[in-house]
């Protein structure tokens, strides 16, 4: 299995997200596995940015520290990722970006005039065109393939500029071409054609499109990274599926809207990040109280206040848990994949409409700007349920029954009035300050039986590897592809992974389910600096992780591959 | 259609105003305006936040949504957009839709959702008993404005009219005849119509009362042209005595639903509508390519 990591740096602005958006696409037709994560500062102009995309003769989905292959825009970029090169890196760099001190051989230095090229063009801008060129022209891939990409990207602003671009970008390609000709650069990969016909997607897509397969067809939200992409998502296939999108005043009013479209029959999402979650938690609460269902999407990035707004985080685990005045249930999904994403997504509408519970996917900066190729999203099974009931004349929205569920009226769907109140009601939605028999009753209908229904459909963790592990290291979300890539290309046999999907509520069998798989050891990794998937797993599952045995990070920085390497190299021994 | 009187839109259940309470004559003049339309309870929607006046959809026979303190416009604006079809009424107080709700009334204009907002403006807190509140005079004397409020007094027809606003009203229920042509005026309106209304408190506010109010009010006069932005505007300026009537109405915007990408070419509210699995599957597949 090869693999080649390139990246492409510069100032905000710049291009590099171009760049990226075009590879990608280009590197996937022509048979290439990819993954690009990018890492970006909270701006928009200036700055360093870089993005990676990893090139592969298999499916790769996390981000590595290492760089094959470094293209930067000028030298602050070469600057901002000097760490991450090693004697095997090989550095493409325009001769007029004048980088002194550059601490490498010379023969990993490859000059290129990159912007000499762009004028010859017609425009500087084309550097951007030209780089595209030279890494299709290394991997010597399909020049057809990116003609036509180009071709679309670049359409509605009319012929010459096509036609510019694609000279610009033959020029790149022909001088990547001769580099790797020449053997400066080793390309080694085999391309699988199947790969041709892979879906290229990212996180904030996968939600999205899951809240789509769902039925989702209101979002109210207010724009907050790194959550947006969920929003534009949903905004950009609006008309043809029908989705009132509406960008908020504030998270305030996206979740009060949120908890009242599902009242009048919409299948509604919020998306937002922490900060906006923290708004978010009155509203949160009312939903507890109307037993309204709701779907709710947390992208994390570093906190506290504003944080490291573009950065990634796995820190409001606890804020998602116990956000709300007063007790309530609610169910917590955690997508360690692509796949996850869309499929628990999806089934985020069903279960919050027939549990009238709210429903959180927690994702991070990560999971939801990273892409990938992935074969197939089946939807074959997929179903859209609805779980409201036509009323009749007598209908009482909050009706004692055994289970604790009260069938779900919407108004205008039949005979009967549908009153939701967010003060303590009796079964009729009326106010009471009945505490001697109301109250306690209906405590028990929103906050037990709502439990006992929950976690029935609870879902057990994902076992990765052997039983009997040396090892088996524990993890939630976003953490996953890092921590599967490093045990599989160390081929550790004696590793295991549990993987959680589902952090809340945790299957009332899980400690049976880890003890059975009989780990010799159990290690936790998570990005937040109190270990608070390990404190959920104390006080929810009596699982207890030793403190020496929680690797947490929360620099803001996702997992890479050979971090995950030096933990099982340290724990495994 | 169907034949009510107002009597049938009470709900049984005891009201927790004081005697004397403002929101008592709201509650009759809305019900007969209502009965007199000949609306029908299961397509009413009666939204609120918390607090006295809030309380109102508790005691009116429709559909309710009584939800948070402050919160009632989003909540009527989404129920709106989730099924058009709906009448969707909101009753609450001074503090809910313009304290804490501020900036949700600017946001509720802005879209010209079309909902239907009667605002029970009494100038005080009632339920937290008394504190000054937007719309309280200056100089009222409070249990934490102590030498009196010194805040500018918030002045909702003006912001309403200047924010675009495509009806905007106030009524003295004290007046019962003009106060109900306004309610059902304001509630056949395309698009978002306020009523501010002169309710008093009988318990906190003992400045701004039902005879104060009488003393202190006048209607527009008939030649009030109603299109004008700039006269509405002059007279929504106007104090010592305040006009009633309707003051601004405009019928050419386009509402938020209209404005909507789900009914450009489909009314149904969105509960009814089926979901198109060949449609996701092209979705899926166009990210093939």
């Amino acid at each position: 299995m090869k693999d080649i990591s390139i990246v492409i740096a510069g100032e905000a602005g710049q291009g590099v997200q171009t760049v990226e958006e075009i590879l990608v696409g280009i590197l996937k037709k022509s048979g290439y596995h990819i993954c690009a994560t990018k890492e970006y500062e909270s701006r928009v102009r200036g700055g360093s940015n870089s993005t990676q995309i990893r090139i592969s003769d298999h499916q790769v989905a996390a981000f590595v520290d290492h760089i094959d292959l470094l293209i930067p825009f000028n030298a602050e970029a070469f600057n901002h990722c000097v760490h991450r090169l090693s004697a095997n890196t090989i550095i493409i760099i325009d001769p007029a970006n004048k980088i002194e001190n550059m601490d490498v051989n010379g023969s990993q230095v490859i000059e290129v005039k990159m912007q000499e090229l762009a004028k010859e063009m017609g425009n500087a801008i084309y550097v951007n065109t030209i780089i595209v060129g030279i890494v299709t022209g290394l991997f010597l891939a399909d020049k057809e393939v990116a003609s036509n990409l180009l071709q679309t990207k670049f359409n509605k602003k009319g012929e010459e500029i096509v036609k510019q671009n694609i000279d610009a970008f033959e020029s790149g390609f022909s001088l990547g071409e001769e580099i790797t000709r020449s053997g400066k650069f080793k390309q080694v990969l085999v391309p699988d054609k199947n790969v041709k016909t892979d879906i290229l997607i990212n996180g904030a897509q996968a939600v999205g499109l899951g809240a789509i397969a769902g039925g989702c067809n209101f979002i109210s939200a207010y724009p907050m990274s790194p959550s947006t992409g969920v929003l534009q998502f949903l905004a950009a296939n609006s008309n043809d599926f029908e989705i009132v999108i509406d960008q908020a005043e504030d998270e305030i009013a996206a979740l009060n809207k949120t908890v009242a479209a599902w009242y009048a029959g919409a299948r509604a999402l919020a998306s937002t990040s922490g900060g906006g979650f923290a708004l978010m938690t009155e509203a949160l609460s009312l939903a507890g109280m109307m037993e309204s269902p709701a779907v709710l999407h947390i992208a994390q990035r570093p906190g506290p206040a504003t944080g490291l707004p573009t950065r990634t985080a796995q820190e409001d685990l606890n804020l998602v848990l116990y956000a709300g005045h007063g007790e309530f249930q609610r169910i917590i999904f955690a997508p360690g994949t692509i796949e996850e994403a869309f499929y628990l997504t999806q089934r985020a509408f069903n279960i919050a409409d027939q549990y009238q519970v709210p429903v959180f996917i927690l994702t991070d900066q990560d999971f939801v700007d990273r892409y990938n190729n992935i074969p197939e999203l089946n939807i074959t099974d997929i179903k859209i349920e609805k779980h409201h009931v036509k009323t009749e004349d007598d209908y009482q929205r909050y009706k004692f029954t055994d289970n604790g569920l009260s069938p779900r009226g919407i108004p205008g769907y039949g005979k009967g009035l549908v009153r939701a109140d967010s003060d303590e009601h009796d079964e009729q939605g009326h106010i009471t300050e009945d505490m001697d028999y109301i109250r306690p009753e209906m405590v028990k209908k929103r906050f037990y039986k709502r439990l006992e229904l929950i976690e029935k459909i609870a879902e057990l963790p994902t076992w990765y590897g052997p039983e009997n592990p040396k090892l088996a290291i524990i993890c939630w979300g976003s953490t996953l592809p890092a921590i599967k890539e490093s045990v599989e290309i160390n081929d550790r046999n004696d590793v295991a992974i549990v993987h959680f999907h589902q952090i809340y509520p945790l299957p009332a069998d899980i400690k049976k389910f880890i003890e059975k798989k009989n780990p010799k050891k159990m290690i936790l990794v998570e990005a937040n600096a109190s270990g608070q998937f390990a404190n959920l797993l104390k006080i929810h599952a009596d699982i207890s992780i030793p403190n020496e045995s929680l690797h947490l990070r929360f620099s803001g920085k996702p997992f890479s591959v050979e971090e995950i390497t030096e933990i099982i190299e340290k724990e495994a021994e | 259609m169907i034949d009510f009187t107002a009597k049938d839109y009470d709900m049984p259940h005891s009201k927790a105003w004081c005697p004397g309470c403002g929101h008592f004559l709201v509650h009759k003049i809305l019900r007969e305006a209502i009965a007199e339309m000949k609306m029908s309870p299961d397509n009413i929607v009666f939204v609120s936040g918390i607090g006295q006046a809030a309380k109102m959809p508790q005691y009116i026979k429709g559909h309710m949504f009584n939800g948070l303190h402050g919160r009632a416009l989003p909540a009527a604006m989404a129920i709106k957009a989730s099924n058009p079809q709906l009448e969707v009424i909101v009753n609450s107080g001074d503090g809910c839709l313009y304290g804490e709700g501020g900036n949700h009334f600017l946001a509720q204009i802005e879209r010209n959702s079309d909902i239907t907002v009667f605002a029970h403006n009494n100038m005080i807190y009632g339920l937290t008993k008394g504190q000054g509140s937007p719309t309280s005079p200056k100089g009222l004397v409070t249990p934490v404005q102590i030498d009196g409020v010194t805040n500018e007094t918030f002045n909702p027809l003006a912001v309403a009219i200047a924010m675009g606003a495509t009806f905007v009203a106030r009524v003295f229920p004290g007046n019962a005849e003009q106060t109900k042509h306004v309610f059902k005026e304001a509630i056949k309106h395309r698009g978002f119509a306020l009523v501010d209304m002169f309710v008093q408190c009988v318990s906190m506010n003992k400045t701004n009362t039902f005879k104060w109010y009488k003393e202190n009010t006048y209607e527009l006069d008939a030649d009030h042209n109603q299109g004008d932005k700039i006269a509405a505007f002059t007279r929504a300026l106007q104090s010592d005595p305040y006009p009633t009537g309707i003051f601004f109405k405009e019928n050419q915007k386009a509402t938020f639903e209209e404005n909507c990408a789900a009914y450009k070419n489909n009314s149904q509210p969105l509960y009814e509508r089926d979901f198109d699995m060949k449609k996701l599957k092209k979705l899926i597949d166009a990210r093939r390519e």
